[in-house]
């Protein structure tokens, strides 16, 4: 079980911040704080009574502001992955895409760029093309649930942007992606 | 009966079915460097006298050792004056089946290279020649020599008085740095053309060897542009709607040929570049991308994805009659035609590799050259006997490596760093 204080998080959550509007962002959904447990009471297993029991300080948990790149990177996800050479959107993808359509209606000063991301199983020109389907997949879909497209461009990394540098499947599902990057508009 | 050098060099040719002899259609070639029935023909290529006299030797040494059609023998420190007939005696006896002589003088400022080529078990000379240019120039002397010498004795032209552009990769695996370089084909002279402040693709060269065309790609966009390699003026080809890439001249330099996206879906296109008017060539909703031109202009080939995977296709050069030409299993791109119009090479992904191949542009005899984790992007040497292509290895760094037509000559090229996409030059006037 985790000790960690939450506050631990709060050096991560500013690197967020600021990776929030490059593509290098760790995986927002399996990195995102956990909400802390209650610390548990120091060892007062019985004995000599004279020891005093101190009391652990309190948690003090950190959270985005709403509106914040952090706030979207975090609590919303900026990115959406995508099966080998393809560009539809998935399930798990169509939730986080749900959500990003939901905030930046919240928000409607911000203007997003999707950027279309492949792995390298593929040549430089075509991995250019499939990055653009999936940019413009996604661009698509949040139109579809209501983002003005005036609000959004696309552009496509091809396989020039990994996120991941591995060589093995795991790595190359994670750089099959379209990564919402916050251009301007959040608080 | 004893045939000359030349011959039994030409015979060797004709035997790998390299003379415009087609070869059989043939399953998954096993790539072997050391498999093969060419031997080098092996040649002595001693100190030429004079200033820069042992450079110059070794520069063509290197080159036409580098072919694999020629393996150079140590003279182990004999010279041979060029004004007198060699001791033929002492060169065969060295194993030299040919041999290179030459001098160096200093003439007005100018450099001046006399040089013969001479048969050794025939006791001929084969060539002699005098090459004058600037003592700066002397690098550019020796390659011209080096492609007097293969087309004396291989009876094509040689190609190594040429240049290659390419994306020279640094800074790791991940927001690796990509930007534009150009070398001499030894690897000589490298120089950056661009900053690395955008990211910088597909470089390609214009028949006159003095203009290339790339695409740059920034988080705002992608831009093709030409830039002349003697003035470094830079100019784009214009604004597009979506992202615009993979760009080509056509041989005669008057179009470039490229990809534009709208909408997630690419097509090709072509610009005019005395009118600036583009026109698309394909109209499709699949992906339409890597065009290349036929030597003579007249066709395009190019990947498109049309059928379900990624495979090449070839079209008039103004658009129009696409006919599929690869049929093999596996996903087929980055097309391009040899200078001499006889075969296409490409990328060809099958079997969780990645291979080089060649075919004809009706696609038949295909051939593959290479395979590893990754090999792309190939590229023809201005004689069409040659290509250079990328090769990474799982987690690495690409780097350039060349193969012949056959396959049976796969090695590193002469540059050492991080790079990928090369382009070829035709040989410099």
């Amino acid at each position: 079980m985790t000790r960690t204080s939450t506050l631990r998080w709060l050096p991560l959550l500013s690197a967020a911040a600021i990776l929030g509007a490059c593509q290098t962002t760790p995986k927002p959904a399996t990195e995102a704080p956990k909400t802390s447990e209650a610390a548990s009471p120091a060892d007062s297993a019985s004995g000599a009574g004279s020891v005093q029991p101190v009391r652990r300080p309190a948690p003090v948990t950190g959270t985005p502001l709403p509106g914040t790149v952090q706030d979207f990177v975090i609590n919303v996800s900026d990115r959406v992955f995508f099966d080998v050479d393809q560009y539809d959107v998935r399930e798990d993808a169509a939730v986080i895409l749900e959500r990003q359509a939901a905030w930046l209606k919240r928000y409607p000063a911000v203007q997003v760029r999707i950027e279309g991301n492949a792995d390298e199983r593929g040549t430089r020109e075509y991995n250019i093309a499939l990055g653009s389907r999936r940019a413009s997949a996604v661009r698509d879909y949040l139109v579809g649930l209501g983002v003005s497209p005036s609000r959004i461009s696309t552009v496509s990394f091809g396989k020039e942007r990994p996120i991941d540098p591995g060589a093995d499947d795991e790595a190359f599902r994670r750089n099959r992606n379209a990564h919402t990057a916050i251009v301007s508009g959040a608080r | 009966m004893r045939m000359s050098a030349a011959a039994l060099l030409i015979a060797c040719l004709v035997l790998a079915g390299l003379s415009g002899v087609p070869a059989p259609a043939r399953a998954e070639i096993e790539v072997d460097v050391n498999r093969g029935d060419i031997r080098p023909l092996p040649l002595s290529i001693p100190d030429f006298s004079g200033d820069r006299g042992g450079d110059i030797a070794r520069v063509i040494s290197d080159n036409l050792g580098r072919s694999g059609l020629f393996a150079p023998i140590d003279s182990g420190g004999r010279t041979a004056e060029v004004s007198t007939e060699p001791d033929f005696a002492v060169w065969k006896s060295l194993g030299a089946q040919a041999l290179l002589n030459g001098q160096v003088n200093l003439v007005d400022g100018r450099l001046q290279v006399d040089f013969r080529l001479w048969d050794t078990f025939a006791g001929q000379q084969l060539l002699g020649l005098q090459f004058t240019s600037t003592p700066e120039n002397w690098r550019r002397v020796a390659h011209k020599i080096s492609d007097a010498v293969y087309e004396r004795l291989t009876g094509e032209k040689g190609y190594f008085d040429s240049r290659v552009v390419f994306v020279s990769e640094s800074g790791g695996r991940l927001n690796r740095t990509l930007r534009l370089a150009v070398m001499d084909q030894d690897g000589a002279n490298p120089s950056y053309l661009t900053d690395g402040s955008e990211i910088a693709l597909s470089p390609r060269f214009s028949a006159s060897s003095q203009e290339i065309t790339y695409m740059s790609l920034r988080p705002s966009g992608s831009t093709v542009y030409l830039l002349n390699l003697e003035t470094g003026r830079r100019e784009s080809l214009g604004q597009f709607q979506g992202m615009v890439f993979a760009p080509r001249f056509s041989p005669d330099g008057a179009q470039v040929a490229f990809a534009v996206e709208r909408n997630g879906n690419s097509d090709i296109w072509v610009m005019n570049l005395v009118n600036r008017q583009s026109r698309r060539l394909t109209s499709d909703p699949a992906i339409d991308t890597s065009p290349a031109f036929s030597p003579d202009g007249s066709k395009v080939v190019f990947n498109s994805d049309r059928g379900g995977s990624p495979q090449l296709y070839v079209m008039d050069a103004s658009g129009g009659g696409a006919r599929r030409i690869s049929f093999g299993e596996g996903r087929y791109t980055s097309p391009v035609w040899s200078p001499n119009g006889d075969h296409i090479a490409f990328t060809r992904q099958s079997g969780g590799k990645f291979h080089i191949g060649v075919m004809r542009p009706d696609g038949s005899d295909e051939r593959t050259l290479t395979s590893s984790y990754m090999d792309e992007g190939p590229t023809w040497a201005p004689n069409s006997r040659v290509l250079l292509f990328s090769r990474q290895e799982a987690g690495g760094e690409p780097r350039l490596w060349t193969v012949d037509v056959t396959g049976r000559i796969l090695k590193p090229a002469p540059y050492s760093s991080g790079a990928s996409d090369p382009a070829w030059s035709p040989l410099i006037n």
